[in-house]
C-alpha cells in the first residue's frame, strides 16, 4: 500500500527540486560568468571557436602572460574616468534617499493617522504615479529645464528622482504606520505632548525598520535608474548607469567591450553587498502590504 | 507629489498639444547668366528667433495626437478601406509606429505576466520544501536578477546571446546554422526580451510567494493529508486558494512593470524589431538636436490612459474597500 501511495509524492518533490535547482542555475549562472569572463581578453569572453577558453583563459594567457588579467578595470576606471561618475552616483543617491525618506516618512505618517477621504484619493494617486512609466514624466521635465537652464545639473537630477521615488516611500511608509499603534502616540498626547512631539519621541524611535527598509528600496530605484538619468544629465555629470549605456555606444567597434563588462560587474558588486547584509529587510519590504492581501 | 508629479503630467499634455515650428523659408531669385531661377532657402536666423520666442513651437490642438506616429486614424481607416483580409489589415496597422509599439508592449505584458506568477509560485513551493540550511543561500541567489540595474542584467544577458558569445554560439551549435542570430529576426528577439522579461520578475513573484506560505495554515493541511489527500491536491486546493490575495497583488504589480518595459530594448539593441511605449517616447525625446516634445507628449499622455484603464478594476476594489472601512 505504502508504495503505490509514496510514488506521486515523491516524484512530485523530485520535480519540485529539480525546478529550483535549474532555478537558481538560471538566476547565478550569467553572473558568475560576466564576472570570471571580466578578468579575461576579449577574444576569451567572446570564445566562438571553443567556449573552454573562456573558463582557463587561453587567450589571456597569451596576450598578457596570466591566466586573469585586470585591463577590462583599468580601462573602466583609470583611461575612461568610470570613478568620476561613480561619485556621481553615490552623491546622487545619498541625497535621494534622505530626501524622500524625510518627506515621506512624515506624509506617510500623517497619512496613516488622518481618516478623512483625501487621504484615500492621495493614495490612490500614489498608486497610478507609481504604474507610470517614468519616462512619460521625464517629457514632461525636460522642456521646461532646458528653458530655465537648469539641465544636466545633479541637484536637477535629485529632485526629479525625489519626486519619483515619493509615491512609493509614501505608500510604503504609510503601511508601515498603519501596524503602528495608535494608541501610542494618543497616551504621549494625553500626557501633555504635542502632535510634533509624539511623533518625534514616540513614533521615530520604533519607525527605523520600516525606513530602512524603504530605505533600501529608495536606494535601489536611485541607484537602478537609467530612464531619468539619461535623459536629464550632461556628459560631464553622468552617473553610471547611463555611463555603462555610452561605453556601448563608443566602445564597441574598438575593442574595449571588456572596459563595460568590467564597469558592469563592478555596478553589480554593490548591489550584491546590499542584499548580502539587507536579504531579510529586502524580503520584507517586497511584501509589505502584499500578506495583508 | 503632486507638484513634482502632476505639473509634468499637465506639461506633457500642454507640449502634446504643439508641434515644433516649421522653419522660415525664404524665396529668394537667382539671376545668372542662364536666366532667372527661384530658389527657396530656410532663414536660419529668423528661424531660431521664432524658436526662442516661443520654445513650446505653434499651436497643433489635437493634431499630433492623430497623425501618422500617434492614433493615426487616417491611416487605419484607410487600412481598412483597402486591405481585403482582416489579417491584411492588421499588418497594415502595426506598421504604424504607434499601434507596432502598443502590440509590442501588450504581448510582452500579457506572456511574462502569467509565466512569471506560475514559475513564481512553483519555484517558491519547492524552495518551501527545501532543508533550512539551504534555504538562504537559494533566496540571496534568487533575488540577484530582480535587484540588479535592469540595462546592467540585460546587457549581462545580452553578451551571452551574443553570436560569439556563450549561449548564442551554443544555439548556433544545436541548430547547426552558424549565422542563426537571436537579434536578426523579429519573432526570436521578442522571445529574448520576454525570457529577459521572465528571469528578471520571477524573483519578486517568487519572494511574495515564499513569504505567503509561511503563513500557510498548518492544520489545514494536516486535516487535508489525513484526509487522504495527495501532495498535489494539498497544493491545488488549500494552499493555492490561500495565496489568492497575493496573487493578484502580484498580478497587478507585474502589470505595472511590465507595461513600462524600456531597458532591455535599449541594452539588446533591439529597436529595430521591437519597440514599447516607453522607447518611442524616449526615442522622439533623443531625436538629435531637435527633439520632438509634441510627439512625445502625446505618447506620454496615450500611455498614461493605458495605465489608468489596466488599473481600474483595482481602483473600483481600493474604493469599494474603502467606503466598507468607513461604515
Amino acid at each position: 500500500m505504502t508504495r503505490t501511495a509514496r510514488t506521486p509524492i515523491k516524484f512530485f518533490s523530485v520535480l519540485s527540486f529539480s525546478l529550483v535547482a535549474l532555478w537558481l542555475l538560471i538566476a547565478a549562472f550569467p553572473f558568475l560568468w560576466t564576472f570570471w569572463g571580466s578578468f579575461k581578453v576579449q577574444s576569451d569572453f567572446f570564445s566562438k571557436a571553443d567556449w573552454m577558453y573562456a573558463l582557463w583563459g587561453t587567450n589571456t594567457a597569451r596576450e598578457t602572460g596570466n591566466a586573469f588579467t585586470g585591463s577590462g578595470y583599468y580601462g573602466a576606471w583609470i583611461i575612461e574616468g568610470f570613478w568620476k561618475n561613480f561619485l556621481n552616483s553615490g552623491i546622487v543617491v545619498f541625497f535621494t534617499v534622505i530626501i524622500s525618506l524625510t518627506f515621506g516618512t512624515l506624509g506617510g505618517y500623517a497619512l496613516a493617522r488622518s481618516g478623512f477621504r483625501y487621504a484615500f484619493w492621495i493614495l490612490m494617486a500614489a498608486l497610478v504615479f507609481r504604474a507610470m512609466p517614468h519616462i512619460t514624466l521625464v517629457s514632461g521635465y525636460l522642456l521646461p529645464f532646458f528653458e530655465w537652464n537648469i539641465w544636466g545639473y545633479l541637484p536637477t537630477t535629485i529632485i526629479v528622482l525625489v519626486a519619483m521615488n515619493q509615491p512609493f516611500t509614501i505608500w510604503m511608509l504609510h503601511s508601515f504606520f498603519l501596524n503602528v499603534p495608535k494608541d501610542m502616540d494618543e497616551s504621549a498626547m494625553i500626557d501633555g505632548c504635542t502632535r510634533f512631539e509624539a511623533f518625534r519621541y514616540v513614533i521615530v524611535p520604533v519607525m527605523w525598520p520600516g525606513v530602512i527598509t524603504t530605505g533600501l528600496f529608495s536606494f535601489l530605484l536611485a541607484y537602478n535608474d537609467f530612464t531619468v538619468t539619461v535623459m536629464l544629465l550632461s556628459e560631464e555629470n553622468e552617473t553610471i548607469i547611463p555611463a555603462i549605456n555610452s561605453f556601448l555606444g563608443t566602445t564597441q567597434v574598438e575593442g574595449k567591450v571588456m572596459y563595460a563588462v568590467a564597469a558592469v560587474v563592478s555596478v553589480t558588486a554593490p548591489i550584491l553587498v546590499l542584499i548580502l547584509f539587507f536579504q531579510r529587510q529586502i524580503v520584507s519590504g517586497l511584501t509589505a502590504g502584499a500578506v495583508k492581501g | 507629489m503632486i507638484l513634482f508629479i502632476a505639473i509634468p503630467i499637465g506639461s506633457a499634455f500642454v507640449q502634446s498639444l504643439f508641434i515644433q515650428h516649421d522653419q522660415v523659408l525664404v524665396l529668394s531669385k537667382n539671376c545668372g547668366p542662364f536666366g532667372c531661377r527661384e530658389t527657396t532657402s530656410v532663414d536660419i536666423e529668423a528661424t531660431k528667433e521664432l524658436r526662442q520666442d516661443s520654445p513650446l513651437g505653434k499651436f497643433n490642438g489635437i493634431g499630433t495626437y492623430l497623425n501618422r506616429s500617434h492614433l493615426a486614424f487616417a491611416e487605419v481607416g484607410n487600412a481598412w478601406a483597402v486591405s481585403r483580409t482582416f489579417s491584411g489589415f492588421l499588418k497594415e496597422v502595426l506598421d504604424l509606429p504607434f499601434y507596432g509599439a502598443l502590440m509590442f508592449t501588450l504581448t510582452y505584458t500579457a506572456v511574462v505576466t502569467p509565466l512569471v506568477l506560475l514559475l513564481g509560485l512553483a519555484i517558491a513551493i519547492g524552495v518551501n520544501g527545501l532543508p533550512n540550511i539551504i534555504k538562504g543561500p537559494s533566496i540571496f541567489v534568487s533575488l540577484l536578477p530582480f535587484l540588479v540595474t535592469p540595462l546592467v542584467g540585460s546587457l549581462i544577458l545580452f553578451w551571452m546571446v551574443d553570436g560569439d558569445g556563450i549561449i548564442g554560439a551554443t544555439i548556433q551549435l544545436i541548430f547547426n546554422d552558424p549565422d542563426l542570430s537571436l537579434k536578426a529576426s523579429t519573432g526570436l528577439t521578442w522571445t529574448m526580451l520576454i525570457v529577459y522579461g521572465i528571469w528578471h520578475t520571477l524573483p519578486f513573484s517568487f519572494i511574495v510567494f515564499y513569504a505567503g506560505l509561511q503563513t500557510v495554515p498548518v492544520d489545514t493541511l494536516e486535516a487535508a493529508e489525513i484526509d487522504g489527500a495527495t501532495k498535489w491536491q494539498c497544493t491545488v486546493y488549500v494552499v493555492v486558494p490561500h495565496l489568492v490575495p497575493l496573487i493578484t497583488f502580484v498580478t497587478l504589480m507585474l502589470l505595472m512593470d511590465n507595461f513600462r518595459v524600456f531597458e532591455p530594448i535599449v541594452s539588446f539593441s533591439a529597436e529595430a524589431h521591437a519597440r514599447s511605449l516607453s522607447w518611442i517616447i524616449f526615442n522622439d525625446l533623443r531625436e538629435s538636436g531637435n527633439p520632438l516634445y509634441g510627439s512625445a507628449g502625446a505618447t506620454s499622455i496615450l500611455t498614461i490612459i493605458g495605465v489608468i484603464f489596466l488599473l481600474t478594476p483595482v481602483l473600483i476594489r481600493n474604493w469599494r474597500d474603502f467606503k466598507l472601512r468607513r461604515l
